[in-house]
């Protein structure tokens, strides 16, 4: 394994990417099954390699590891620079573990260009790793955009009947959000130029020294300089930017039609894992960058995750179509991502990035799920369905567990976030803590119903007599989903030790840069830790 | 790290082996559609059960031999869930509390499973619709074992979920049909909304702990004195003024989710829905276990609620007003089941009020002869229903006892322990609740809640009797092609019932009340047991007293026998007329005061509509979507359209004024 010494990050990163080039130009003559296997071999290799990365991580050590450093354009600081810590790790297992499915999923599925289809996936599998890995914000921002083309071709290509709209909608929500990020990434950099006289897009030092890292620039507060040089602006740009792909609520329009139009394997990994791209921007990038702006922008935050729990769930309620259901939960959960963020201690964090990856699994399985029944029937509408646990009782089996796991039982992996997201935010404000906690009501009441009015009572449409129920294939995809989410469900804590140490880390660096903007500065009352204190000395006297 | 017990490996086995049932039907036939032989179902899911009661005994004889009150097995298995100040084990514990629950779920689950064997005899012959319940079965117990056993709140919470789950699995086991599938929603989203109570409850817990946040119950012990003094402010109107006390608060929280567990006011509407599942599934879930998981967390908590008085009045209120109100709701319903459902709620209501008058161990004592009788009432019902082909209403019913003599004797048992006649265990455990109520000083009005407690006790041996005399005596109303085809059911079903009937009648004596015990020289057992673990309230009642008001339970239940028996009886007439004289009323108490309408009409339809007609249509796709993004979009390309695409107008003349005009405004910024 010596070759895999110090190149593992960037060999599982690229592996896709390569086949993908190599099943475009080399292996165009061949059969479709031929495709079909080599991409499937490819993603199931890159898996196999982040298992690696799983297994040789060390988790006592905090800081980045399986660093790698390449010059790419010196002159302005731009570099190839990859490293992962506890956080990136586990969505970058996360990415390497859903993507074979996906197109393990989608074997059977006969669709127009085949082999474009597959590069478009393998791209883009490049793309959400190395937007995970990277330790450069240029490069994280180059990798961000790039990873809208293929998913942008696979929306648009090989979606529903309204997928023109509904691609050109999520692009240009996006482009908005990265727009004002690119413009505030400059700033900074300026600002790290100005103050280290040296030019970097890197987030952190090089190990064994070179230039200082950006989150070591001092970044203005309020009224310390220009207003675009301070942090509530350059705070703003980002979370713009991370707050409309989480989607929060206003901003989350674009998902529902995205995820209706889009393919099976296209909803999957929109859900699963493009959307923990804006929640992981705020924990890599926003909250250590920004971390005073940060704290004073919590409440309005927390109010907004607040209403995307309840609004999401609320609105999913009334889905008539069970893919716009699964889309509108998506609001909700991701909700709950970010209240855990802004919590900012550490059970709100950490709980939060395994929610990410519990979001990822059982929304992913779900979509997985109702693709499996569309290909049957190809309706999605939930009054076409009706008694179909009994022609298809496997089907109604694992879709019951999955349900579950997104309703967050104790014992299955949703829980387990849930649990300590709202733990970490009760202790910060308990009155947004409790409202939070009534979305778990919500949860039950619109995925019950759905699975209700779907699985149980009379058959009465003869096409819904005739289902045949999942083949092998199927079954195992979605069981490769069942086993981690009982996995963490049962024991979380190998996940959760990994986060330890970043978790901590961030939380530290959040402190000391506070401290240290603090230190040059008047004091600014942090708008959280007021709110918190004050509701905390009402509540307890 | 406070010493809670001696170490043991034991325990984890007593959920682990119905998991282990439950597992192997669940990968074989959920996932991999084969179905087992049936003689191997009933040994693999009747075994586990029987096996997990005989390691029960086991332990709890090693409990036996432990000196000291505070006495308790544990047994931790790993670090389930640990971040920040988050952390809970794995870890069961064992003291004389759980193990009474355990002695009970246990016992009368494996009782209750054998009677299935025979009862589900003929289900879903199919699509192996026999091991799926006994899966599902099997779950369950995992589940409530899990719910009595764990050593900590979040165990107790994965068991309190997981028995919910089984409960919405088994309502709607027929879920062919719409309404039980409706019945089983409903049940676990009200459970939910209970859930939500605890949750809150373990929160506040955590955050009002600080640097000592645990969640498990010996440290929770030893640490609440920190916070038993503090106040917390809530809206002025609320009852008790604008501070509370913090515990009182969580207290609180923790007894909403023990209302939509144990189904008391104002979440009890799942229950008489429940009954919508297999009889045995009644029997076991709805009546003598998962239903008495509130009552058995309020005695968990205990430390708790004792320095929450507001709470503890709550509960004791709560209680009371439910056991009148489902009491009054049982009267009208012809459903053998509806009847019995109701019932149980009522009879958690006098659990409540035992637990909330801080008699924690006359609670669990009436738990204990409750989950006899009332499972033996919904096992014999259950019977009753299977001679009848499947036929609930008692309206085609009477004179059942020619053709089923066990059945009825069995049946009559039962009937004379929740009546409350001694010596039959519900005498003895009834006459200590309501003792409780009346010497509970620290309650206000807690004469008032023992005369609603007594007249309860009236009221339930009315409806008791009628139900009996409507099913056993007088002349058959079913038809002659159902009447020729009734006879007992088969020894499976009948030798769990005899076991109950004996249990129903005897139980009473392993708690027996000092007053009585006195005299014939039995101890109170259960009472000894439980001292050193829940805390004793201190009566100040002489033993006159305490013999006039076991009188008056007596007179009391009298009273309604022969009410019931006037009316099914002897003058069979009465009672159309007094539902002609009181129409009106009748029918509000037939139609059970229509709460279920009135909490659809004012909470679901509400909901429902304001999340389609407002949230999703106006807002979401009107103004977010409509006016704000594509809005937006539109509004672009009417700039675009409508102005910019004069800039590009291909006129020279226009392009260099254009630059003209630009080069002035950038000289004039850069000399300004």
């Amino acid at each position: 394994m010596d070759l895999l010494d110090g190149r593992l990050l960037t060999i599982v990163t690229f592996l896709p990417l390569a086949t993908g080039l190599v099943l475009l130009v080399l292996l165009r003559g061949l059969p479709e099954r031929v495709w079909k296997i080599v991409a499937l071999a490819s993603t199931t290799l890159t898996f196999l390699l982040s298992l690696l990365l799983w297994f040789r991580y060390d988790a006592t050590r905090p800081g980045h590891q399986f660093v790698e450093h390449v010059a790419w354009l010196p002159n302005w600081g731009i570099h190839y620079f990859v490293g992962i810590d506890g956080m990136s790790l586990l969505l970058v297992v996360l990415t390497t573990f859903l993507m074979p499915l996906v197109l393990l999923a989608a074997w059977n599925e006969q669709r127009k260009q085949a082999r474009t289809f597959l590069f478009m996936n393998l791209f883009l599998e490049t793309g959400m790793l190395g937007a995970f890995v990277s330790l450069n914000l240029f490069q994280f921002y180059v990798f961000w955009e790039v990873m809208l083309v293929p998913m942008y071709f696979i929306i648009g290509i090989w979606g529903g009947q309204r997928r023109v709209y509904a691609a050109v909608k999520f692009f240009l929500f996006t482009m908005v959000g990265s727009l004002l990020m690119l413009i505030a990434m400059i700033v900074l950099y300026g600002l790290h130029q100005e103050q280290f006289g040296a030019v970097s897009f890197d987030l952190v030092r090089v190990p064994g020294g070179g230039v200082p890292g950006l989150l070591e620039t001092a970044v203005p507060l309020a009224g310390q300089a220009v207003w675009w040089k301070t942090q509530p602006w350059l705070f703003a740009a980002f979370a713009l930017a991370f707050g409309i792909k989480v989607p929060m609520v206003p901003f989350h329009t674009w998902l529902p039609d995205a995820h209706v139009e889009a393919p099976t394997s296209g909803s999957v990994i929109l859900a699963g894992v493009l959307l923990k791209m804006g929640t992981y921007g705020f924990v890599r990038f926003a909250l250590p960058l920004f971390p005073i702006a940060a704290e004073q922008a919590a409440p309005l935050i927390f109010a907004l995750a607040l209403i995307g729990i309840l609004y999401g769930a609320l609105v999913a309620m009334v889905q008539t179509d069970i893919k716009k259901l699964v889309a509108y939960s998506s609001v909700a959960h991701l909700g709950f991502v970010m209240l855990g963020i802004f919590a900012l201690n550490e059970e709100g964090l950490e709980g939060s990035i395994l929610q990410m990856v519990n979001h990822g699994l059982s929304t992913g399985a779900l979509f997985l799920l109702v693709g499996m029944v569309y290909e049957r029937r190809h309706t999605r509408q939930i009054s076409a369905f009706g008694g179909i646990a009994k022609p298809m009782p496997v089907f109604a089996l694992l879709f019951g567990i999955v349900a579950m796991s997104s309703i967050g039982l104790p014992g299955l992996n949703g829980f387990v976030g849930e649990f300590l997201i709202l733990a970490g935010a009760f202790v910060v404000n308990p009155w947004v803590g409790t409202a939070a906690a009534f979305g778990v009501v919500l949860a039950a009441a619109y995925l019950l119903w759905a699975y209700r009015r779907m699985f149980f009572g009379p058959v009465e449409e003869p096409e819904n007599r005739a289902l045949i129920d999942l083949d092998w294939r199927e079954r195992f995809v979605i069981l490769a989903v069942v086993v981690p989410i009982f996995w963490i469900g049962v024991n979380p804590n190998p996940f959760l030790r990994r986060l330890d140490a970043s978790v901590s880390d961030l939380l530290h660096q959040m402190e000391t840069r506070k401290a240290a903007a603090l230190q040059t500065a008047p004091p600014v009352q942090a708008a959280v830790s007021a709110l918190g204190v004050e509701l905390a000395e009402g509540a307890v006297r | 790290m406070v010493e809670s017990g001696t170490a043991t490996d034991l325990l984890r086995w007593i959920p682990l082996l119905p998991l282990l049932g439950a597992l192997v039907h669940g990968v074989g036939l959920g996932l991999l559609r084969r179905e087992m032989a049936r003689p191997l179902v009933i040994a693999i899911s009747c075994g586990a059960p029987i096996a997990a009661f005989a390691v029960t005994c086991v332990a709890f004889a090693r409990l036996l031999g432990l000196p000291g009150e505070q006495r308790a097995l544990v047994d931790s298995v790993y670090n389930w869930i640990g971040s920040g100040r988050v952390s809970a084990d794995l870890a069961f514990s064992f003291d004389a509390l759980t193990a009474v629950m355990c002695l009970v779920v246990t016992g009368v689950g494996s009782l209750i499973h054998v009677y299935s064997i025979g009862y589900m005899d003929d289900d879903h012959r199919d699509d192996g619709g026999f091991q799926r319940f006994f899966a599902y079965l099997n779950l369950f117990l995992c589940a409530m074992l899990l719910l009595v056993l764990g050593d900590n709140l979040l165990v107790l919470f994965l068991g309190w979920e997981g028995v919910g789950l089984c409960s919405y699995l088994l309502i709607g086991f027929w879920y062919g049909d719409r309404w039980n599938a409706y019945c089983g929603m409903k049940a676990f989203v009200v459970n939910r909304i209970g859930d939500f109570g605890f949750l809150v409850g373990i929160f506040l817990l955590l955050w009002s702990l600080g640097d000592a946040a645990t969640l498990n119950f010996a440290e929770l012990r030893a640490v609440l004195p920190r916070i038993a003094e503090q106040t917390v402010s809530v809206p002025a109107w609320l009852p008790g003024g604008a501070e509370w006390k913090l515990t009182t608060l969580i207290g609180l929280c923790f007894f909403l989710g023990a209302c939509g567990k144990s189904a008391q006011i104002p979440l009890y509407t799942w229950l008489p829905d429940a009954m919508a599942g297999p009889t045995p599934v009644s029997a076991l879930i709805h009546a003598a276990t998962m239903v008495t998981a509130g009552v058995y967390m309020v005695c968990r908590l205990s430390f708790l609620y004792e320095t929450a008085p507001g709470a503890a009045a709550t509960i004791a209120w709560t209680g009371g007003a439910t056991a009148l109100f489902a009491a009054t709701m049982a009267i009208a319903q012809t459903d053998i089941k509806k009847v019995l459902a109701y019932s149980t709620v009522s009879q958690l209501g006098y659990m409540f009020v035992a637990a909330g008058c801080g008699a924690y161990s006359a609670a669990i004592f009436h738990v204990g002869t409750h989950a006899f009788f009332k499972a033996l009432l919904f096992l014999g019902s259950g019977a009753v229903i299977l001679a009848m082909h499947h036929e609930q209403d008692t309206d085609r019913m009477g004179g059942l006892r020619r053709w089923l003599p066990v059945t009825h004797a069995v049946f009559l048992v039962a009937v004379l322990a929740i009546a409350g006649f001694p010596p039959f265990s519900g005498f003895f455990s009834k006459d200590e609740v309501l003792l409780s109520a009346y010497a509970a000083h620290q309650i206000p009005g807690h004469q008032a809640l023992w005369a609603i407690g007594l007249v309860t006790a009236a009221i339930t041996a009315f409806y008791m009797w009628r139900l009996h005399f409507r099913t056993f005596f007088g002349e058959c109303r079913a038809d002659a092609e159902t009447q020729r085809h009734i006879h007992e059911p088969g020894w499976t079903v009948l030798g769990p019932l005899v076991v109950l009937a004996v249990l129903s009648a005897v139980g009473g004596f392993f708690g027996l009340p000092a007053i009585w015990g006195e005299k014939i020289g039995l101890p109170n057992a259960l009472g000894e047991l439980l001292h050193g673990v829940l805390p004793q309230p201190e009566h100040h009642v002489s033993h006159a007293t305490e013999y006039a008001l076991a009188g008056a339970a007596i007179g009391a239940a009298t009273l309604g026998t022969l009410v019931a028996a006037w009316m099914y009886v002897w003058s069979p007439g009465v009672p159309a007329a007094i539902r002609s004289a009181t129409g009106a009323l009748s029918r509000l108490v037939e139609n059970k005061y229509y709460v279920d309408e009135i909490y659809d009409a004012l909470i679901v339809r509400p909901l429902v509509a304001i999340s389609d007609r407002v949230l999703f249509r106006v807002v979401d796709a009107g103004v977010i979507d409509g006016a704000l993004v594509n809005g937006t979009a539109l509004g672009v390309r009417a700039f675009a359209g409508n102005l910019l695409k004069y800039a590009q107008s291909g006129l020279t003349q226009g392009y260099l004024v254009t630059m003209v005009v630009g080069t002035l405004v950038i000289v004039a910024w850069m000399l300004r």
